[in-house]
């Protein structure tokens, strides 16, 4: 779906990620994971094209990104960062901005995008907040919010950086749930993760990252078998299995455990 | 009536069409002769220049509101611009240097090409320019925080204020011709000064209003923007030439004026909110209104003397910044 070939980038010449080898499948969820400053979230921002690398080729469906104008890469990837500045607008009209790689020169939407959006904010449950201004809402509100100027936009391929980190747990388990369901609707999606326990119950791939190169990226019980997260960390970890020991909810109640060294 | 419907914003638009045509019939008709409206209308219908009433609404009433208009106009716009460019609710053309930026080229073409009126206003546009850069470019070294961009401002402005200080000291007779230019006022404009700057206002406005969509995706942030397929930077890069464009133009026949760029687009978004498609024609308004307005007083205050009209604003727009300082410490401001 989108690869990576040989990618080394950073910033002011420094580099931050060397010799990435990557290929996010179609339809499938990718957490990205690592210590701080690892450069987790520069492999986000290079994925997306909003940091050219310094070498390396990356490729959509066999089509180099850099061959792509600004709008129609656009409506292939969205990219919701961790930091941003909470603007002072409506609900709907933050959806909204999602449809504007597909908006003419007038910038008006049509018929259809007004649909899409009124679609994207029912998705998220987000009805009675239509009008209601972005910061009179919660973290937890917010951040639907943002995923359903994501899901207008209707791109592909969704990079999310630290989508659950500042949530309660109720909304980091309901924002987590929400993402699942997005692989559903056959998007692609690549997240950077803090939180080990999510990354290795949610995602089909865990990718993990040391000093900017990817040391392992497979299944989580791979990653997990592996032992590698342990060393990276410097932690022990477990897995743990709760539920009513008839194993019929095996897959649901698999949690990990992390313990310091 | 919701706040942010379509209705709402149609009215206040309305309304301030309205009260622009009141301010511009007070500015014709108000001054030091009073022309009450049938003589205004009588006399330029008759269109006889040996009249006195002709002669006074064609060659300094009319020029006079019509700057107030297009100065107000022009530099609330760019003020707007420039907040929503910035990401900094206190930046405005006086506060990060366009101003002085303007003024100082103004000054120099005056004192070495005395016979360059027309090349004023361009001279003025790159100044202004060439000051929003420079404030823009430090700004992004340190951070671009709202401080960074508000010290950064303070800074240019104080070295190209001291330039044009010593342009002022090597060339006395500029000094005395330009006091009033800076300072800031309307009387003695010329038409023909007008169009040549107008020619630059209505273009850049126009520009600004149908870019104002893009410019509403610079509230997300760069990232965000950026990944909705936006060219963050060359939609900031021309916006900023625009607001220079505004404000150089306006201040190449109105002289420095003060604040009415920093006000208005607050007063704007208090109406109407943060959707620059309906903030920039109602900050355009409501500039031309409030230096209408401010002109009026700077003419009957102290009638029969006049003040500049550039005295009147720092008079109400100094307070109001300090207000929003205040305002801003106690985080409430806008944004």
């Amino acid at each position: 779906m989108i690869k990576l070939e040989n990618v080394t980038a950073g910033y002011n010449n420094v580099e931050v990620i060397k010799n990435i080898n990557i290929d996010f499948e179609e339809s499938s969820i990718t957490s990205i994971i690592g210590k701080n400053g690892c450069g987790k979230t520069t492999l986000l921002k290079t994925a997306s094209n909003l940091l050219k690398p310094f070498s390396g080729k990356i490729t959509i469906r066999g089509e180099d990104v850099l061959s792509i104008s600004n709008k129609e890469l656009a409506k292939k990837i969205s990219y919701l960062p961790q930091h941003r500045p909470v603007p002072n607008i409506t609900v709907y009209n933050l959806v909204m901005h999602g449809r504007y790689p597909y908006l003419g020169f007038s910038r008006t939407p049509r018929k259809k995008d007004k649909e899409i959006v009124e679609m994207a904010i029912e998705h998220m449950g987000l009805n009675n907040y239509i009008n209601k201004n972005i910061l009179e809402l919660s973290g937890g509100e917010r951040q639907k919010a943002y995923i359903a100027m994501i899901l207008a936009q209707d791109t592909d391929i969704i990079f999310l950086d630290e989508p659950t980190t500042f949530l309660d747990i109720n909304h980091q388990l309901e924002i987590l749930e929400i993402i699942k369901n997005l692989k559903t609707m056959r998007k692609t999606i690549v997240m950077v993760l803090h939180d080990l326990n999510s990354a290795l119950r949610c995602s089909d791939k865990v990718c993990l990252l040391e000093k900017g190169e990817i040391v392992i990226c497979d299944t989580p019980q791979a990653v997990f078998e592996s032992g590698i997260i342990n060393e990276v960390f410097k932690i022990y970890s477990k897995q743990v299995l709760i539920g009513d020991g008839t194993g019929k909810q095996y897959e649901d109640t698999k949690q990990y455990v992390f313990y310091l060294k | 009536m919701n706040r942010n419907s379509k209705s709402y914003n149609a009215a206040v638009i309305a309304s301030l069409v309205i009260l622009l045509l009141i301010g511009i019939f007070l500015s014709i008709s108000i001054g030091s002769t009073r022309i009450p409206l049938s003589e205004i209308i009588s006399a330029m219908r008759q269109g006889n220049n040996t009249s006195k009433a002709y002669r006074i609404v064609s060659y300094v009433r009319i020029p006079r509101t019509l700057a107030a208009v297009l100065a107000g106009c022009a530099l609330s716009v760019a003020g707007a611009i420039l907040q929503a460019v910035l990401n900094n609710s206190l930046a405005g053309p006086s506060i990060i240097g366009v101003n002085s930026g303007a003024g100082f080229f103004a000054v120099l073409i005056t004192a070495f090409f005395p016979a360059s009126l027309y090349y004023t206003t361009v001279a003025a546009f790159i100044g202004a320019l060439i000051a929003v850069l420079l404030v823009y470019f430090i700004a992004r070294k340190t951070g671009a925080s709202r401080m960074a961009i508000v010290l950064a401002g303070v800074a240019v402005s104080s070295f190209i204020g001291a330039m044009t200080d010593t342009v002022l000291i090597l060339k006395p007779n500029t000094a005395v011709e330009r006091i009033a230019f800076l300072i800031g006022g309307l009387s003695g404009v010329t038409i023909d000064r007008l169009s040549f700057a107008s020619c630059f206002i209505v273009f850049s406005l126009v520009i600004s209003i149908l870019l104002s969509y893009d410019m509403n995706l610079l509230a997300l942030g760069d990232e965000s923007a950026k990944s909705l397929g936006l060219n963050v930077t060359r939609i900031r890069f021309i916006f900023l030439i625009l607001a220079s464009m505004l404000a150089g133009s306006a201040i190449s026949f109105a002289g420095l004026l003060g604040f009415v760029g920093l006000i208005v687009p607050h007063i704007s978004r208090f109406l109407v909110g943060y959707d620059n498609r309906i903030l920039l024609p109602v900050s355009a308004l409501i500039g031309s209104i409030f230096t209408l307005l401010c002109d009026l007083l700077a003419r009957i205050l102290f009638a029969p003397f006049e003040i500049p009209v550039g005295i009147i604003m720092s008079f109400l727009g100094a307070p109001f910044f300090i207000h929003l300082l205040i305002k801003g410490r106690r985080g409430q401001l806008y944004d």
